[in-house]
């Protein structure tokens, strides 16, 4: 089966490119500004996705490597002098080797204990880094305004940022697809559905969990050195908060688990509804309770999310929906 | 410097036994129904903002308010039980930890619009005691002690009436209590009540002498995942020696390093214990 042929390849990739030439041709700074928070969604959440869909291990620190990928990305920007793109592959590296260590060690817990252990990991890299003088301690980095003349100026530069973070999203979802449809994918569907008896089928299950965990923690770190050169600065309490893990996760569960579109689905519908609660009047000051009811109706009633809950009741599109 | 690290360890060693019993509450669900109850810290902020409006709208005192509240979190686990954990109670870990998240995001939701963010206080002293080098606040004398009360009870419960042997042949094996005619429902939404329980009257203890605010919970929720590891999940009694671990450590750091390093030792010590062993340090059997 070429993959190129399929229509569930070619969907969310269509999708993302057409709408990120729109913004790049409309050059309006709003439109450009809720997009690169909709694309960092979209990519943060489909590298989750690897994790938390495909093998099914829940992580509640996954915003870790967004931080400190960005964190890394982001000293070699300002204290080193390195252009952007260098510098968001190094993080996403640097982020990719962490996940690796880490997972030699954590992967080895299931289930709960993984989640557990998660959790603590995220709370350990925030207080590390609160204290780690070479990375600026609790008040965090600067990028130098003479960091921006390369790319022609602060407004050229968001432009250029904005461009990166299109092309990681496209990257993000192809790997996606491909990881969901190769062997490798496959094992790593069997390692969620019963993890001894993939290992007895001959999946070779901790090799193949730290590969997907490193393959979700490369796209955050170079997201996050992205983000934190757009903003400017990056302090701790930006770049590890527990609540964007969640955030993200939402998005998975809301998008459907396990699927290559139900990110960007996911994404598109958390990033509205949280636009809508937070301006409506009636909502305004309930707004995270009303995610959290609809977090919670999700789960009880619709498990499989919005792609999942569709492809189960329109077979026909199956195709176009992976 | 000996007297200082005395006091220090003192101090720590009186939080420890409130830590652990909110953490108590946390390892009770675990050991039981294998959930991980992520509405765990809005609770125990709820614990504190019950006893904060008994004792200063009611003008009860503090330790009788920390009782009501306490009776009062076990209807609020039923409901919690009923509404978000019943279903997926059989599910995958995700779905569970998700429901009970979505659970936290409403209380706190909800609890941020009535109360806002701005932190509160019990303004409520005891005097303090005395002993040679050590000066104690009285609050945190009396916290201590209704923590070692409340675990009495939960043992006295666990141990000595019908329900709660029914809760105890439910954590060991849920099908075989059901064939006994135990109604495993209904011991599972009492399990979750006491948890609840527990953890609102941490809060409850814990407001009596520190100020907090809505979202405060969520520092304790996570010292309790640390207490849990350390004392072993499921296992009450090691939740309270894990508190007493942890409030010491929170108590001798800062003598050695600053205080911001205590969270690095804390949820360094907590992946440490999750990896070499996982079972907790009470956790023996497997």
């Amino acid at each position: 089966m070429k993959f190129w042929r399929q229509p569930g390849f070619w969907l969310p990739l269509v999708i993302i490119f057409a709408w990120g030439l729109t913004i790049l041709l409309l050059h309006q700074d709003t439109a450009r500004e809720t997009a690169f928070t909709l694309l960092m969604f979209v990519a943060l959440a489909s590298s989750l996705n690897i994790l938390l869909g495909y093998t099914g291990y829940v992580s509640f620190g996954h915003i870790v490597f967004f931080g400190v990928g960005g964190y890394f990305g982001f000293y070699l920007l300002s204290q080193h002098d390195w252009s952007l793109l260098p510098a968001a592959l190094a993080g996403g590296i640097v982020s990719a080797l962490i996940a690796g260590l880490l997972g030699l060690a954590i992967l080895r817990l299931r289930g709960a204990y993984f989640a557990l252990a998660t959790i603590g990991i995220n709370e350990a890299a925030r207080a590390f880094v609160d204290n780690f003088s070479p990375f600026g301690g609790a008040t965090g980095m600067f990028v130098n305004f003479s960091a921006y003349q390369p790319y022609g100026g602060p407004g050229p530069a968001l432009w250029t940022t904005f461009t990166y973070l299109w092309l990681i999203t496209l990257a993000v979802l192809v790997v996606s697809y491909l990881v969901k449809h190769s062997r490798f994918g496959l094992g790593l569907l069997a390692i969620r559905e019963d993890e001894d008896a993939a290992m007895v089928m001959g999946v070779k299950a901790p090799r193949a969990k730290t590969i997907a965990f490193m393959l979700s923690a490369f796209a955050p770190g170079m997201v996050g050195t992205l983000y934190f050169f757009k903003n400017g600065n990056v302090e701790p309490g930006d770049a590890f908060q527990l609540h964007m893990s969640i955030e993200m996760l939402v998005i998975v569960m809301l998008g459907g688990m396990g699927t290559v579109s139900g990110p960007l689905v996911g994404s598109v519908t958390y990033v509205g509804l949280r636009g809508y609660l937070l301006t409506s009047p009636l909502f305004k000051s309930l707004h995270l309770a009303v995610a959290g009811l609809i977090l919670l109706l999700i789960i009880l009633f619709v498990p499989t999310g919005a792609v999942g809950w569709v492809r189960t009741r329109l077979p026909w599109l199956r195709r176009a929906l992976e | 410097m000996l007297g200082q690290l005395a006091a220090s360890l003192t101090d720590g060693l009186l939080l420890g036994f409130v830590y652990g019993l909110a953490a108590m509450g946390l390892t009770l669900i675990w050991g039981v129904m294998s959930v991980i109850n992520l509405a765990h810290g809005p609770i125990i902020a709820l614990g504190m903002f019950g006893t904060y409006l008994l004792f200063s709208h009611l003008g009860l005192n503090p330790y009788l308010a920390v009782v009501l509240v306490a009776l009062l979190g076990l209807p609020v686990g039923f409901l919690i039980y009923g509404a978000a954990v019943h279903r997926v109670i059989n599910a995958p870990h995700l779905s569970s930890l998700l429901a009970t998240f979505a659970v936290n995001m409403i209380i706190i939701g909800v609890g941020t619009a009535i109360f806002s963010t701005s932190p509160q206080n019990i303004d409520f002293s005891m005097g303090t005691l005395e002993m040679g080098p050590l000066t104690v606040p009285g609050t945190r004398l009396v916290a201590a002690f209704g923590s070692l009360l409340f675990t009495a009870g939960l043992y006295l419960f666990l141990y000595f009436s019908r329900p709660g042997k029914a809760i105890r042949a439910v954590a060991n094996n849920r099908r075989a209590a059901e064939l006994m005619g135990i109604p495993s429902s209904l011991v599972l939404a009492l399990s979750f009540g006491l948890g609840t329980l527990l953890a609102a009257a941490a809060g409850g203890l814990i407001a009596t002498f520190f100020p907090f605010t809505i979202l405060s919970g969520g520092s304790y929720e996570l010292k309790s995942f640390v207490i849990c590891v350390l004392g072993g999940l499921g296992h009450p009694l090691g939740a309270l020696l894990g508190g007493l671990i942890l409030g010491g450590l929170e108590g001798l750091v800062p003598t050695f390093m600053p205080v911001s390093w205590v969270p690095v030792v804390e949820f360094g010590l907590f992946v440490l214990v999750l990896l070499v062993r996982p079972r907790g340090l009470m956790g023996a059997r497997k």
